[in-house]
């Protein structure tokens, strides 16, 4: 595919209240000698919920990981291109990614709280960033996280329990309120519901439609009734290329491309 | 197709399988029991067996001797001052005292054998003690000292074979000038002679039988050979010969020589060693050793038989006979051998101990670990978690791997080569042989604390980078506290495999014979010292018996440390273990 193509199925109408907040452009990503995303171009908007949805390894968590530069920590990974937020390259040896990540939170596949308290999973972020001077502060910021992640009702009496005694659910939840607690800007999901039963994925699907009112979401799902239900904008992806993009009623009822209908309609992936 | 005759198939197959599976299962099973079982066998016996052998060494026999601190022998200037108390003459100090112990005992030669009792090293003990305590001068004193290793063994009834038998006959005892005529009433010496006689009798007949084989075995060679052999042979015959005379009797006695075992008359306030005995089995002649003699009988006495001969031991019948009588009169007494806890290496065993090699051991070993766990597991870390995965990095992690092979005494070479000849660090010194053991252990603590770190989940480093933790903070905060156990475990177990080792600590001179043990201060790193393993070695090569109990409590001691570092290790591993 041509940058011309690729260009011409970027959707173009991002709508006016909505600024952009991350802005990608000529993505290339190496693992050692294979190639793993071609030439990804897109814009994603602030205050809401972007998922991204495509068949297994073509590319999304990689695509994600360039986000908060977790691509880094791989070796062999090389991201090459122009990645912006709020208009500033990202993509930059001279970007501290450890700036960048208390701006870009992330949570990942499969739960991973530390193997320490529940308190001290959130106030973790909070304890390296300085963000908070007196333990009151750190106890309150850690409260509102998990006030925010919809755990405080379960936990607040077992803040001292390890974060692993949890259930997988709650785990999911716990990853959250430590992704929110630092106050990001754009948040980043690596299907955070794959592990869930239904009524903890409705939960957490709660919980990031409120926090699309502060936040700039990223999301990868395998489940197109979840991105349908949370997810302002979709991104299609296959093989390594951004096949298409736009608002996500659009890319559900009236896709341009033929393999974005396929994969909808669950005719292949 | 026939789906259901498909699943009916496997599950055949699976059933027809199973019971071969569970087969190969079972015998696992019964292997691993079997090899536990015999593992803890074998270490039962190990332990065991050392820990037998050890145990004469806990307990000492000593002589509490009363010595009198004249003086002028122990203060010659009069000032009771060091200088003064150290010309003193404590070695006569403690003669007296023996001297004033057995009065009666007369010649040279006797003498000599009675101050034998003791090493002479006492007499240093001696004065350290009066320098100590300057008051005792002038006063009667009970001195302390370890009885001669030989004897030590001997009342632990490891250096002879003797036995008593008593008798019901009245002694009757008459005094001669030279030698001490004895004679009971009943044949209470029958037996004894009986056995001496046969002895001679079967030592004959096995002379004489030796003597056949050699000219049975002429015929079958060279003429010159064969003359060899003939002249053997009249040899044992010789010598059969004489045998079988002694052993009829002279004069109606039979002699007794060194060769022979020697028979003792014990009663109150004497004992008789037997110089002849009387073919009618009712008395003999023999000296008087305890006292001098005197007309007399007596209606209690024993008959004390030391079947191994005397010039097949090194302790004299006189020395055995005194041993026993201080015994007797309760100045010889045993008691746990703080010796052995207290002292450094000894050339007498009665007086050798461990302390010097426990302090040279735990200065070494804290020389060690002071620069080998952080060394090791900085290196680990920095290996593991911040170098790039590069050619060379690969060759350095090749390397490392390879030192862990390398056997320890190149180590010892490597020590030589580069501190002392290089840097010229003192021999046989604990810094050095700490050096040369962290060359050995921190391969092993590097592996370790890799291992450890590699079995961290990928994860917990994901999460804490995806927080905007540092690759640092992400290392200190959550990858070493996971990582702690294992690596506390790898460290603990490279430290005690550097308490056990010799070989490396032989070769920079850890060695030496330490008569002092090096003080557990800073001052001690620089001082000679031995560790010890080396020790235990230098003990089983000793030539006296004594040292063999030692060396194998040493071993316990050894043993006892390195077992507890692995308990606090296994502790630790418990302590910190966390599930994910
Ligand atoms: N660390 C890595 N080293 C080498 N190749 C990788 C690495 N991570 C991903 N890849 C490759 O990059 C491609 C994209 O992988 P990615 O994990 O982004 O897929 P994905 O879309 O997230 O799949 P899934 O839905 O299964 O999670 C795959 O072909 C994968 O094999
Ligand atoms: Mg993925």
């Amino acid at each position: 595919m041509t940058t011309a193509q690729a260009q011409a199925t970027l959707y173009h109408d991002i709508p006016e209240a909505r600024d952009v907040k991350v802005a990608i452009a000529g993505v290339d990503v190496h693992y050692g000698d294979k190639q793993a995303l071609f030439d990804v171009s897109m814009q994603i908007p602030d205050r809401s919920v972007t998922a991204f949805i495509g068949p297994s390894g073509c590319g999304k968590s990689t695509f994600l990981r360039c986000v908060n530069r977790m691509n880094d920590t791989i070796d062999g990974a090389v991201v090459t291109g122009s990645l912006k937020i709020d208009g500033t390259e990202i993509n930059d040896k001279t970007i501290d990614p450890v700036v960048l990540r208390a701006s870009v939170g992330m949570v990942f596949q499969k739960p991973n709280p530390f193997p320490k308290s529940i308190y001290d999973n959130v106030a973790y972020g909070p304890k390296i960033h300085g963000l908070a001077a007196t333990r009151e502060e750190l106890d309150g910021i850690v409260e509102q996280s998990l006030v925010k992640a919809g755990l405080w009702g379960e936990v607040s009496d077992r803040l001292t329990d390890p974060g692993t005694s949890l259930s997988g659910g709650q785990q999911q939840r716990l990853v959250i309120a430590r992704a929110i607690a630092v106050n990001p800007e754009v948040i980043l999901m690596d299907e955070p519901c794959s592990a869930l039963d239904p009524i903890a994925t409705a939960k957490v699907e709660e919980l990031i439609d409120e926090l699309r009112e502060n936040y700039c979401i990223i999301m990868v799902t395998h489940s197109m009734a979840q991105a349908a239900r949370v997810s302002q904008m979709t991104a299609f992806f296959h093989l390594g290329n951004l096949v298409e993009y736009g608002p996500t009623e659009e890319i559900f009822t009236n896709p341009r491309e033929r393999r974005t209908q396929d994969y909808i309609t669950g005719r292949f992936g | 197709m026939t789906e259901p005759s498909k699943k009916a198939a496997t599950r055949e197959i699976v059933e027809r399988n199973l019971p071969a599976r569970y087969r190969s299962e079972s015998r696992f099973r019964t292997a691993g029991i079997v090899a536990i079982i015999v593992s803890v066998i074998i270490l039962v016996l190990l332990i065991g067996s050392i820990g037998l052998k050890s145990l004469p060494a806990y307990t000492a026999w000593q002589i509490h001797l009363p010595v009198a601190l004249d003086q002028a022998l122990v203060d010659p200037e009069g000032d009771s001052s060091e200088a003064s108390i150290r010309q003193g003459s404590f070695g006569r100090v403690l003669q007296n005292g023996m001297r004033e112990t057995f009065p009666d005992v007369s010649g040279r030669s006797n003498m000599r054998s009675l101050f034998q009792l003791y090493t002479s090293l006492n007499s240093t003990r001696l004065m350290d003690q009066v320098i100590a305590d300057p008051g005792l001068i002038g006063s009667d004193y009970v001195f302390t000292m370890p009885l001669g290793d030989d004897l030590d063994l001997y009342l632990k009834g490891m250096l002879v074979e003797d036995r008593s038998v008593e008798m019901n006959g009245v002694l009757e005892i008459e005094a001669g000038r030279r030698r001490t005529n004895i004679q009971s009433q009943s044949a209470d010496f029958a037996i004894v002679l009986a056995e001496l006689q046969q002895m001679m009798i079967d030592e004959a007949l096995s002379l004489e039988s030796r003597a056949a084989a050699n000219r049975t075995l002429m015929a079958s060679v060279d003429a010159e050979e064969a003359d060899r052999l003939n002249e053997e042979a009249a040899r044992f015959d010789q010598r059969a010969q004489v045998l079988r005379t002694d052993a009829a009797g002279e004069n109606g006695q039979l002699e007794l020589s060194d060769d022979l075992p020697s028979v003792i008359v014990e009663f109150r306030g004497g004992a008789i060693r037997m110089n002849r005995l009387d073919l009618n089995g009712q008395g003999g002649s023999g000296e008087s050793i305890l006292s001098i003699a005197e007309n007399r009988s007596d209606e209690a006495w024993t008959l004390y038989v030391v079947d191994t001969p005397q010039a097949r031991r090194r302790i004299p019948d006189n020395q055995l006979i005194w041993t026993r009588a201080l015994v007797e009169r309760g100045i010889v007494t045993q008691a746990f051998n703080h010796y052995f806890f207290a002292n450094a290496d000894s050339r007498e065993p009665e007086l050798a101990g461990i302390r010097g090699a426990l302090n040279g051991s735990i200065l070494t070993l804290i020389v060690t670990l002071l620069l080998s766990i952080p060394v090791g597991i900085a290196t680990a870390i920095y290996l593991e978690e911040f170098a790039p995965k590069n050619k060379f990095t690969d060759l350095i992690e090749v390397n490392i791997n390879n030192l862990a092979a390398v056997p320890s005494i190149i180590f010892g070479l490597l020590g030589v080569a580069i501190f002392i000849d290089v840097f010229s660090l003192p021999r046989g010194t604990p810094v050095l042989g700490g050096l040369v053991l962290s060359l050995m252990t921190l391969p092993t603590i590097i592996i370790a604390t890799r291992a450890s770190l590699k079995a961290v989940p990928p994860s917990i480093r994901q999460a804490a980078l995806g927080v905007g933790a540092s690759r640092t903070q992400s290392v200190f905060h959550h990858v070493l506290p996971l990582a702690t156990p294992g690596i506390l475990t790898g460290s603990i177990i490279g430290l005690s495999r550097a308490l056990g080792e010799t070989a490396p600590l032989l070769m920079i001179g850890m060695v030496a014979f330490i008569a002092d043990a090096p003080k557990l201060s800073l001052e001690g790193f620089t001082e000679p010292a031995t560790v010890l393993p080396v020790q235990i070695y230098l003990w089983y090569s000793a030539a006296e018996r004594a040292f063999e109990p030692r060396a194998a409590a040493a071993i316990i001691v050894l043993l006892t440390l390195i077992i507890s570092f692995n308990a606090v290790a296994v502790y630790l591993r418990r302590k910190f273990e966390r599930r994910w």
